[in-house]
C-alpha cells in the first residue's frame, strides 16, 4: 500500500515536471513569436540598421550571418573531414591519440567567449586583422571543429567493417576506399551534423562579438567584388551578426524600441534555427533513402 | 573436452615440378598481440583448381586465408613468406594493393556496396584508371555472367545492389571480384549466410571459375568442401594437420586429428 | 626450403616481371601517401589550435602575476575589483560564476532527471516522438535569445516581485536553468537507455512498484552517467557569456545577496576586454579571468573523465 502510494506520488511529480519543461519550451517559442513577428517585415528584413541607435532593420546582419557562416563551413568542413577520417581510418590505439583525443575534447568544452577572446587576441591584437568576416570565420571554426570532426568520425566507424574489407579487397587505396565507399554511405549523419552545426553557428555570438566586431558598416549590395571595400563580400570589413546585433540592442543600445526590436530579432533567429533543425532532419532521413535503399 | 592431439603427426602434401602453383606459403604464423593464431602452415596451391580449407571455428582458417592478400595488414602480424609468381609478397616494399588486385577475395556476409549494381563492378576498375565506357560495359556483362548474375539483373543494373537477395549479393561480390581479372580468388565461408539454392548456385559458379582462377575456399561444410574441391586442408587450432587430394581426406583420412574431425567428434 | 623457392621461381618466366610489378608504386600508394597526408595535415590543425590556445591564454593570463606583480592570493580572495585603479580582487566574479553556476544545476537536475524518467521508463512511445525533439529545439536556441527573453520577462518579473532592479544571480539562475535543462536531460536519457533491460525486468518481476525499480535498480545503475550529464550542464552554465551578462547586472561587487546586481568571469570578460588597452593591468587582469574559465573548463572536463572511470570500474566488478 505504502509502496503503491509512494508509486502514485512519484508519477504525478514526474507528469508535472515534463508539463513544466515543456510549458517553458512553449512558453519561449510563443513568446519571441507573439512579440517578435508582429514587428518582422519586408523592409526589416532588408533594411538598414541606424548606427548610433541600433534601430531599424536587419538587412545587413542577416547577410553577415549567412556570410559568416557560408565562410565558416567552407573552412571547417574540409577540416573537419580529414580529422574525422583520421581518427576513423588512420588512428592506431595508443596513448598519442588519446592525447589527440583529449585535445579534442578541451576544445569541444572550452567557452565560446573564451574561443571568441583567443580569435581577439590572434587576429586583432597579435595580426592586426581587425574586427572582420574572416577573423569571426575563423574562431567560428575553432569552435565548430571538435563538434563536426566527432560527428563525422562517428558516422565513418558506424559503417561496418565489411564495406572497408570490400573496398580493400579490391585493390582500393585506404582513402579511396574511405571517400568513395565510406563517406557516402556515412553521409546522411554527417550532413545531419553539419546543418545541426551551421544552427549553432548561426546563433553563436560570444565568440564574435571581438573578432567579426559589433558594427554592420552600410554595404553597397551591387558591388560584389570582394576586394572592394564596400563590397558585401569584403573578408576584411567587420561584420556585425543578427546574433551579435541582439546582444548589442539589448545592453548598449539606445533604441527607444529596443525590447521590440530585438524580440522581432530573436523571432527571426529562431525560425532560421528551427529551419536548421527541421532541415537536418529532412535532408538526413532524404539522403538515408538515397544511400540505402533503390532509386 | 576436447581430446589433445600431436602436433607432430601431420601429413600435408607437397607436389612436385610438374605442377604449376598458385600461391606458396612457408613457415607462415599469424599473431595477434600476444596471441600466436597460426603456426607454421606451409601450402601449396595448384592452380586452376579449388583447394578448400576446412576445420572447427578457431582452427585459424580464416585467419591463414587473409593473411594471403595482406587483409592481416594493422590487424595481425604476419611472418613467414607467401610466395606468388616467385616473388615474396610477405615483405615491406610490397604494393599490397598490386596484390590484392591479383589475389581477389570474396568475405562471410555478402559487403556489396551502397551503390548500383552496376556502379558495384566498375567502381574499382575506374579507380585503377580504367575510363572507356564501352570496356566497363564489357566487363559488367563478363563478370556478372561469370558470376551466374547476368540473366537475373541484365535489366536493372541500375538498382542498388542493397535491395538483391543474399544469396544474389554474394554472387555480386563474386561478379565484383572477378572483374578485376585477378588470377586467385580467395573466399571466406561465402555460403555460411545463404539458403540452400543459393549456396548451390554459388558452388556451380566456383565450379565453372576454376576455369580460369585459381580458388581457394574457407568452409565449415564438408560436404561443400567434397562437392567441388580438389585439395582439401585440415586446421586444427592455429595448425595444418593434413593437405591431401579431397577424395582421400574424406574417404580416408591419413591422421587421428582429421580421422575424428571427418567423423564428427568435435567441431 | 631454397630449392623449394627455386622451384617456384623456375615455372614462371616472367617472374621478374612480377617482382618489378609487385613493387612498383600505383596510384593506389600515392592515393594513400596523400590521404595520409591530408588526414595528418587536418588534425594537426586541431592539435595546433589547441596548442596555441592554451598557451596564448595562459602566458597572457598569468603576466597579471609575472608582470604586474600582483599575488596570485591577493586577486583569488581580495574582493575589490578595480583593475584601472590597481585593484584587481577577482573573488566577486568567481563567487558570481560558482554560484550561478551551481544554482543553476540544483535547479536543474530534478527537472532533468524527471524528464528523463518520463521519457524512457513512463512513457517512452512520447518521449521519442514529442519530447525528444523539444529538448534539442531547446538546445538549439541561441544563447542571445535566453538572455533577450531573461531582460524582458524574468528581471521585469523579479523587480515586480522582490524590489530593486531585478538584475542579479537569481535572474542568471533562472536563465542558465532553462539552458542547461536540455543539456542535462538529453544526456541523463542516453544513460538511462544504456541500463540493460533485464535490470528493469528482474526487479518488476521481483514484485516491486515502477517507482521502486525506478529509484533503486535504474537510477543506481544510471548513477555515473547522471552525474557525468549534471558536470557537463555545469560546464555549459559557467561558461555562459552574454546571456548570463545580460541579466545579472554585471557590478563587480562581492554579491550580498541574491537579488542585487553581481557579475560572473564571463559577463567581467565580455564588457571589459574591448575597453582595455593590450599589455596593460586590466587587460591583463581579465586575461588572468580566461584564464581562470580555461582552468575550470579542464577541471570539468577532468572530472567527466573521473566519473566515468569510476563507472566503468563499477561495471567491472
Amino acid at each position: 500500500m505504502n509502496a503503491k502510494r509512494t508509486d502514485l506520488l512519484a508519477t504525478i511529480l514526474i507528469d508535472l515536471i515534463v508539463a513544466s519543461v515543456v510549458g517553458i519550451l512553449f512558453f519561449l517559442l510563443a513568446y519571441i513569436l507573439t512579440a517578435g513577428l508582429p514587428h518582422v517585415s519586408w523592409s526589416f528584413l532588408t533594411g538598414a540598421t541606424d548606427a548610433f541607435s541600433g534601430a531599424g532593420g536587419i538587412g545587413v546582419q542577416l547577410f553577415n550571418s549567412f556570410y559568416l557562416l557560408v565562410l565558416t563551413m567552407l573552412i571547417s568542413v574540409p577540416i573537419s573531414l580529414g580529422a574525422g577520417i583520421y581518427l576513423a581510418e588512420y588512428a592506431k590505439d595508443n596513448w598519442r591519440t588519446s592525447l589527440i583525443r583529449s585535445a579534442i575534447e578541451v576544445l569541444s568544452s572550452l567557452p565560446s567567449v573564451v574561443v571568441g577572446l583567443f580569435g581577439f587576441l590572434l587576429f586583432v591584437v597579435k595580426f592586426k586583422i581587425g574586427f572582420s568576416v574572416i577573423s569571426g570565420a575563423i574562431a567560428l571554426t575553432f569552435f565548430n571543429l571538435p563538434l563536426l570532426t566527432r560527428n563525422i568520425e562517428e558516422s565513418l566507424s558506424a559503417v561496418s567493417r565489411s564495406q572497408r574489407e570490400a573496398g580493400l579487397s579490391l585493390g582500393l587505396s585506404k582513402w579511396k576506399t574511405e571517400i568513395g565507399i565510406i563517406l557516402p554511405v556515412a553521409l546522411p549523419g554527417i550532413v545531419t551534423g553539419i546543418v545541426l552545426s551551421a544552427g549553432r553557428v548561426f546563433g553563436e555570438a560570444a565568440a564574435l562579438i571581438y573578432t567579426a566586431g559589433q558594427s554592420a558598416p552600410v554595404t553597397n549590395f551591387a558591388d560584389w567584388n570582394p576586394m572592394d571595400a564596400a563590397s558585401p563580400l569584403n573578408p576584411l570589413r567587420p561584420a556585425e551578426t543578427l546574433a551579435v546585433h541582439i546582444w548589442k540592442v539589448n545592453t548598449e543600445g539606445l533604441a527607444s524600441n529596443a525590447a521590440a526590436l530585438s524580440a522581432a530579432a530573436s523571432a527571426v533567429l529562431i525560425i532560421a534555427v528551427l529551419l536548421f533543425n527541421l532541415g537536418a532532419r529532412l535532408l538526413g532521413t532524404y539522403l538515408y533513402r538515397r544511400v540505402t535503399a533503390s532509386k | 573436452m576436447l581430446k589433445q592431439y600431436s602436433f607432430e603427426k601431420t601429413a600435408v602434401q607437397t607436389f612436385d615440378d610438374k605442377t604449376s602453383l598458385a600461391i606458396k606459403t612457408e613457415d607462415l604464423q599469424v599473431f595477434y598481440g600476444q596471441n600466436h593464431a597460426m603456426f607454421d602452415a606451409n601450402l601449396a596451391f595448384p592452380k586452376n583448381q579449388i583447394t578448400a580449407l576446412i576445420g572447427a571455428s578457431g582452427s585459424g582458417k580464416s585467419t591463414y586465408l587473409r593473411s594471403l592478400n595482406r587483409m592481416n595488414d594493422g590487424i595481425a602480424t604476419v611472418t613467414g613468406k607467401i610466395w606468388y609468381h616467385g616473388v615474396n609478397i610477405n615483405e615491406p616494399g610490397v604494393n599490397i594493393y598490386e596484390i590484392r588486385r591479383h589475389i581477389g577475395m570474396v568475405f562471410q556476409r555478402p559487403n556489396p556496396f551502397a551503390k548500383s549494381i552496376r556502379e558495384n563492378i566498375v567502381y574499382a576498375l575506374r579507380a585503377n584508371g580504367l575510363k572507356k565506357k564501352a570496356e566497363l560495359e564489357e566487363r559488367v556483362e563478363q563478370s556478372l555472367k561469370g558470376a551466374a548474375l547476368w540473366d537475373e539483373v541484365k535489366d536493372n543494373l541500375d538498382k542498388s545492389a542493397l535491395s538483391l537477395s543474399g544469396g544474389q549479393q554474394q554472387r555480386l561480390c563474386i561478379a565484383r571480384s572477378i572483374a578485376m581479372a585477378p588470377d586467385v580468388l580467395l573466399l571466406d565461408e561465402p555460403c555460411s549466410a545463404l539458403d540452400p539454392i543459393s549456396t548451390v548456385k554459388v558452388e556451380e559458379t566456383l565450379l565453372e571459375l576454376q576455369k580460369k582462377y585459381s580458388i581457394i575456399i574457407v568452409t565449415h561444410n564438408m560436404q561443400q568442401a567434397s562437392r567441388i574441391s580438389s585439395q582439401c586442408a585440415f586446421f586444427h587450432l592455429g595448425h595444418v594437420m593434413e593437405y591431401v587430394p579431397t577424395g582421400t581426406m574424406f574417404s580416408n583420412p591419413q591422421i587421428p586429428v582429421t580421422q575424428d574431425y571427418i567423423a564428427g567428434s568435435f567441431g | 626450403m631454397e630449392q623449394t623457392n627455386f622451384q617456384l621461381k623456375k615455372q614462371d618466366a616472367q617472374s621478374d616481371e612480377w617482382e618489378a610489378q609487385l613493387h612498383h608504386a600505383t596510384k593506389a600508394t600515392r592515393e594513400d601517401w596523400i590521404g595520409r597526408g591530408i588526414s595528418y595535415f587536418c588534425i594537426g590543425i586541431i592539435i595546433l589550435v589547441v596548442a596555441s590556445m592554451l598557451w596564448f591564454i595562459t602566458s597572457k593570463g598569468i603576466a597579471t602575476f609575472t608582470q604586474n606583480h600582483v599575488s596570485l592570493w591577493k586577486f583569488l580572495s581580495g574582493t575589490n575589483w578595480a583593475p584601472d585603479q590597481g585593484q584587481t580582487g577577482a573573488l566577486p566574479m568567481i563567487l558570481g560564476s560558482f554560484a550561478v553556476t551551481f544554482a543553476a544545476a540544483i535547479v536543474a537536475t530534478p527537472f532533468a532527471v524527471g524528464t528523463a524518467i518520463f521519457m524512457t521508463e513512463i512513457s517512452p512511445n512520447k518521449g521519442r516522438k514529442f519530447l525528444q525533439p523539444v529538448i534539442e529545439l531547446l538546445v538549439g536556441i541561441p544563447s542571445v535569445v535566453y538572455g533577450f527573453i531573461g531582460l524582458a520577462v524574468i528581471v521585469p518579473f523579479m523587480r515586480h516581485l522582490v524590489g530593486g532592479s531585478g538584475f542579479g544571480i537569481i535572474s542568471a539562475t533562472f536563465v542558465l536553468f532553462v539552458m542547461v535543462l536540455p543539456t542535462i536531460t538529453s544526456m541523463t536519457v542516453d544513460s538511462l537507455r544504456a541500463v540493460p533491460r533485464f535490470y528493469k525486468e528482474a526487479s518488476l518481476a521481483l514484485g516491486a512498484t515502477r517507482w521502486q525499480t525506478v529509484s533503486r535498480v535504474i537510477l543506481r545503475s544510471a548513477t555515473s552517467g547522471i552525474l557525468t550529464a549534471i558536470i557537463f550542464g555545469m560546464a555549459r552554465a559557467f561558461g555562459e557569456a552574454l546571456a548570463v551578462q545580460m541579466v545579472i547586472g554585471n557590478a563587480a561587487i562581492m554579491p550580498k545577496n541574491l537579488i542585487s546586481p553581481a557579475s560572473t568571469l564571463t559577463s567581467q570578460l565580455t564588457t571589459g576586454i574591448g575597453d582595455t588597452i593590450d599589455g596593460t593591468l586590466p587587460n591583463n587582469a581579465l586575461w588572468s579571468l580566461a584564464l581562470i574559465l580555461l582552468l575550470m573548463s579542464l577541471v570539468f572536463n577532468a572530472l567527466v573523465r573521473i566519473i566515468a572511470k569510476r563507472g566503468q570500474l563499477k561495471h567491472e566488478r
